[in-house]
């Protein structure tokens, strides 16, 4: 790292300065034990039985046959479950995606919907019932294919506007002297984190208690309460350590169907998704087809902008991913014209998967940015600063802060930008071609609603207790840290816990918020017990216990388009000859605010680097027409990113100091991989002369954008 | 998963004997194809003989000066074989390209030869397969296919072969042992695996209940200046999407002495015979490997996904021909 973080709250030492996991030790030796590995006596084991038909309706399950075999206590489904409600709106102020409200009727929306439980005493014995179980469908014709034009196709809202408009678009473009007007897609993702999702519920006096892997206990918590019709004090969820989420550990069909067992059987119920069932149960990001339409001067200043996103979603749940989004922060013009849409099909539901809307409209967007940058004849990184805006281009509201410029001006040096020649297909090292490319970066940087209890015990030291996740990121360490800092201690005087929703209400990890709003409620309930220290003398043996709630501060927080950001540098090398991309270097330089601990912060940006290469080059599901299935749903037809694919690779970021944010923290979970498969994609067009529209650039797409002859575009 | 039992064999005898004991057993080496298979539900085994422990696991120089591998031998010990890099580099090569640093500590050279396909419609029971439920229908034909075969593949089946090992086994003629109820049996690696037509399940010329115990590769000078090259959608651990060994000897321009065998691109490792004919005899230059190549391709079958394939093994035979070439002229 050469740019330390400054601003008010660096000096007090812990928050700027790297430092190890706390947890690091428990996790490489073993002892940290996540959900689907703590023992518990009296265990029953659920498995999920899936349908194998895209569309119809459960005609009749043969569970007799199947109650028969060994150790099989119980097969849970439609006709017996327990019924629960799926009429409410949650935490994060959303309805529930009725995906996770299992069993409640024979309607089967796509391949891979559970259909039964089957509970018995071992893993091995309910699996072996799950796959014996004789299911027959009444099957129904399915459509799983999305395409620009389907007829289904909607404005959908999400968590934003599904359309802005403003300014005359047709004439701004017709008054443009360049125009680039194309389509870009992106495939099926799917999150593939490394732990399964896993939860064990049991029933103890009376209360549901819930151990689980999930992105916020209390999120979980709230849901299932609701979900089941129990008060909120009746339930508990506990998630101490994640294996990853990226969006997809909220409430699924696992936590659900194994409530539903623990309740039918009164005896603890586990319940573990197999990595195949994940890619039907656990969300995955949309397909996505857009359009850009880009109008600009001869200079390369925008006239007009148009951004449409389509996406899919299933029948029984509206899930907007939206690409169109990124504009409305990033490029401003005369006419300026924004829109999501989504059309329903009978796949699953999609979700929430790292950099909603981000990851795949920064390809969109900040490809067509590329290319219009070639039309103009003006460097890619100059055509953006000539664009950047002075407010929000939709909203009107002042930035907080934007280092956009600063991003690219660092990167630039450290990269070599300046020597770059912009002319295509030219540069020849052996079989491969060279290729640089950049890309812009930004996520929003936004707080929920959390509350934190801080006890100073007895003995000089404080506990920290927050329903907060740390899905592998260090969120654990770093709030250790602000912790720290607030309370004017080391670190190795504070104690974290978090994942457990009895420690009341907090944010979930997700949006990039999780850290910055729970280091809210933790500076808050510090400065609030440091006062109370200041009046007595004596800490009795039961310490002293605060509780905060940031529900007010954040409320009376001032209305700005507040987000990090990012300028993303690639190197690519490309054999024409076997379809081969090497991503050879990257370079992510951010300016996201305040930056806790430089250590976890730079694995969560390099990550998300990584993520974007493997998305530039590697991660497709794809959907089988005829069944409606996904082909090769696991890790071997999956691909991600390997080592070998992954050249040097790193982040930094330039000082990002917001005045009026009480905490500075922007959060960098999700902009890594923002605007990094484009940067990889301009690469490839800068070896190759060849641009490529949809992801990912497989080696059959780099030889058939070749042999057909057109030597421009793929 | 079913349950199932599970039997270490002590020597080949033994270990024929608890195949026969038993019609559904069958044999585990590695384990690193057939447990997933089984976690899969398209194997069903009630038993496993365990012939990991055979003592088949030895490389020994022929007295024709050719090698003789054990079929227990692992792919990390045969590609760390010193005389195996020496003779036959593009069989070192070929392995190494295979699976990751666990699996080939793990896998067999029986296992290797005999691994399925990774056809996705293969390895998943709720989607019809000829090759796994005869008769059910090959949906890859008008479904998934931009990884599926281009020659010698039908209707029935359009499955690529997994090996990369056994591209390089076939390009340099290797021979498979076996031990049947009946006594020791052989069978060149090019006639062991059966053709596609119209029985997709049928894989092998294995006959029931034998046991692989070993490859014999043939001498070959030719093979001391070989290659391996494969492609794949990633940089490591995938499998190809088309692969090449060749070996080459050239004097004065003059192909002497050629091996070419392609991988992904059937339901066996490919020897590009026609290819070979062509080169033999003739100039060692680019405009020849193309002319070999197209022989060789002219029998291609692309599926409306997979035509690229056709450019790619073109163009991975030149590139891999011309590479040996310059090595020669040094």
């Amino acid at each position: 790292m050469t740019t330390a973080t400054t601003g008010p709250a660096a000096v007090k030492g812990a928050v700027g300065t790297a430092h190890t996991r706390v947890e690091g030790r428990d996790k490489v030796t073993g002892a940290a034990r996540y959900a689907g590995e703590i023992p518990f006596a009296d265990l029953a084991h659920g498995w999920l039985a899936l349908s194998t038909v895209a569309r119809g309706r459960v005609r009749s399950l043969d569970t007799d046959a199947v109650l028969g075999m060994p150790g099989v206590l119980a097969v849970l489904h439609h006709g017996n479950a327990p019924r629960v409600d799926t009429d409410y709106v949650g935490m994060l102020g959303i309805p529930p995606d009725p995906t996770a409200a299992v069993f409640q009727d024979d309607r089967v929306p796509h391949v891979g919907w559970p259909v039964a439980l089957v509970v018995a005493e071992t893993p091995e014995q309910a699996r072996e019932a799950a796959e014996a179980l004789v299911v027959t469908y009444d099957e129904e014709p399915h459509d799983t294919v999305l395409t620009a034009d389907h007829p289904g196709a909607y404005p959908a809202d999400g968590h934003m506007p599904a359309e802005t408009e403003k300014g005359d678009l047709a004439a701004s473009l017709a008054a443009s002297a360049v125009v680039v007007d194309e389509e870009y897609t992106t495939p099926e993702e799917h999150h593939s984190m490394m732990e399964p999702h896993a939860a064990t519920a049991l029933w103890d006096g009376g209360r549901l208690e819930v151990i689980d892997s999930n992105q916020g206990a209390t999120w979980v918590q709230t849901e299932l309460a609701k979900m089941f019709s129990l008060d909120e004090s009746a339930v508990r969820v506990r998630s101490e350590h994640i294996g990853g989420g990226f969006g997809s550990k909220g409430l699924r069909a696992h936590q659900v169907s194994a409530v539903m067992a623990a309740t039918v059987l009164q005896r603890p119920v586990r319940v573990v998704m197999t990595r195949r069932q994940m890619f039907s149960l656990a969300g995955h990001r949309s397909p996505t087809v857009q359009r850009v339409r880009l109008g600009a001067d001869a200079d390369g200043r925008l006239r007009a902008l148009e951004h449409r996103s389509l996406n899919q979603t299933s029948t029984v749940y509206e899930f907007v991913e939206p690409g169109a989004g990124v504009a409305r922060v990033m490029y401003d013009a005369d006419a300026h014209r924004t829109a999501n849409h989504v059309v329903r099909l009978d796949v699953p539901s999609p979700t929430f998967m790292r950099a909603p809307g981000e990851a795949p409209g920064s390809f969109a967007i900040e490809s067509a940015l590329d290319e219009l940058a070639e039309r103009c004849g003006v460097d890619p990184i100059e055509l953006r600063l000539r664009n950047e805006p002075e407010a929000g281009p939709v909203s009107g509201l002042p930035f907080s802060s934007r280092n956009l410029a600063a991003c690219f001006r660092e990167g630039a040096r450290r990269f070599g930008w300046a020597e770059r020649d912009p002319r295509p297909g030219i540069r020849r090292e052996g079989r491969w071609l060279l290729g640089t490319g950049t890309a812009a970066a930004s996520f929003g940087a936004g707080a929920g609603p959390s509350t934190a209890l801080l006890t100073a015990e007895a003995d000089g030291t404080f506990t920290v207790r927050i329903s907060a996740a740390d899905l592998g990121t260090g969120a654990r360490t770093a709030l250790t840290l602000v912790a720290a800092d607030a309370l004017e201690v080391t670190p190795e005087r504070v104690r974290v816990r978090i994942g457990d929703s009895d420690f009341g209400p907090a944010m979930i990890a997700g949006g990039s918020m999780g850290t910055r709003s729970w280091a809210w409620a933790i500076t808050e309930a510090a400065r609030e017990l440091r006062e109370r220290l200041a009046l007595g003398p004596a800490v009795p043996p039961e310490g002293i216990t605060v509780r905060s709630d940031t529900t007010e501060a954040l409320g009376a927080l001032a209305q700005k388009e507040r987000h990090s950001y990012g300028a993303q540098f690639a190197e690519v090398a490309v054999d024409t000859a076997t379809g081969e991309v090497r991503v050879r270097r990257m370079l992510g330089i951010f300016a996201a605010g305040r930056i806790v601990n430089p250590l976890t912060a730079r694995n969560q940006l390099v990550g998300g680097m990584i993520w974007g290469i493997s998305m530039a080059l590697h991660e497709e599901a794809v959907r089988d027409r005829a069944t409606g299935g996904l082909y090769a749903p696991d890790l071997a037809g999956y691909h991600v990113a390997t080592h070998a694919d992954v050249g040097d690779v790193d982040a930094d970021w330039v000082d990002d100091h917001d005045p009026d944010d009480p905490v500075g923290i922007k959060g960098v979970g999700e902009i890594g991989i923002v605007g990094a498969a484009a940067a990889v994609a301009n690469a490839v067009r800068h070896a190759t002369g060849v641009r490529h529209r949809s992801l990912p650039i497989r080696p059959d797409r780099v030889l058939s954008a070749r042999a057909d002859g057109s030597g421009t575009d793929a | 998963m079913r349950e199932f039992g599970y039997r270490r064999a002590r020597d080949v005898s033994g270990a024929l004997a608890l195949l026969a004991a038993d019609p559904d057993a069958r044999y585990l080496g590695g384990g690193t194809n057939l447990v997933d298979l089984m976690k899969a539900g398209v194997e069903r085994p009630a038993h496993l003989v365990d012939v990991r422990e055979l003592p088949l696991d030895g490389i020994e120089i022929t007295p024709e000066g050719g090698l003789r591998v054990g079929a227990t031998v692992t792919n990390s010990d045969l590609a760390a074989h010193p005389e195996v890099r020496r003779r036959y580099p593009a069989l070192a090569q070929a392995v190494l390209a295979g699976a990751s640093g666990q699996l080939r500590n793990m896998a067999t050279v029986g296992g290797n030869l005999l691994q399925r396909t990774r056809c996705g419609y293969f390895t998943d029971v709720s989607k019809p397969c000829n090759k796994r439920a005869p008769g059910s229908g090959c949906p890859a034909v008008t479904g998934e296919h931009h990884n599926h075969a281009i020659l010698g593949a039908t209707d029935h089946c359009v499955a690529v072969h997994p090996s990369d090992m056994g591209v390089a086994l076939t390009a340099f003629d290797a021979v498979v042992t076996y031990e049947t109820p009946d006594g020791p049996a052989e069978s060149p690696l090019a006639d062991f695996y059966l053709p596609v037509g119209d029985t997709p399940h049928r894989e092998t010329a294995l006959p029931p209940g034998a046991l692989i115990t070993g490859v014999v590769l043939p001498p070959a000078p030719v093979a001391a200046r070989s290659r391996y090259r494969k492609v794949r959608e990633r940089a490591s651990y995938a499998f190809a999407i088309g692969s090449v060994a060749a070996a080459l000897d050239v004097e004065d321009g003059v192909v002497r002495d050629v091996r070419l065998a392609l991988g992904a691109v059937a339901s066996r490792p490919w020897r590009a015979r026609a290819a070979e004919r062509v080169l033999v005899g003739g100039p060692a230059d680019g405009a020849a490997f193309a002319a070999a190549a197209d022989a060789e391709l002219a029998a291609a079958k692309p599926l409306p996904d997979n035509g690229y394939k056709v450019t790619l093994m073109r163009n991975l035979m030149v590139a891999v021909l011309t590479e040996l070439a310059e090595e020669a002229t040094r």
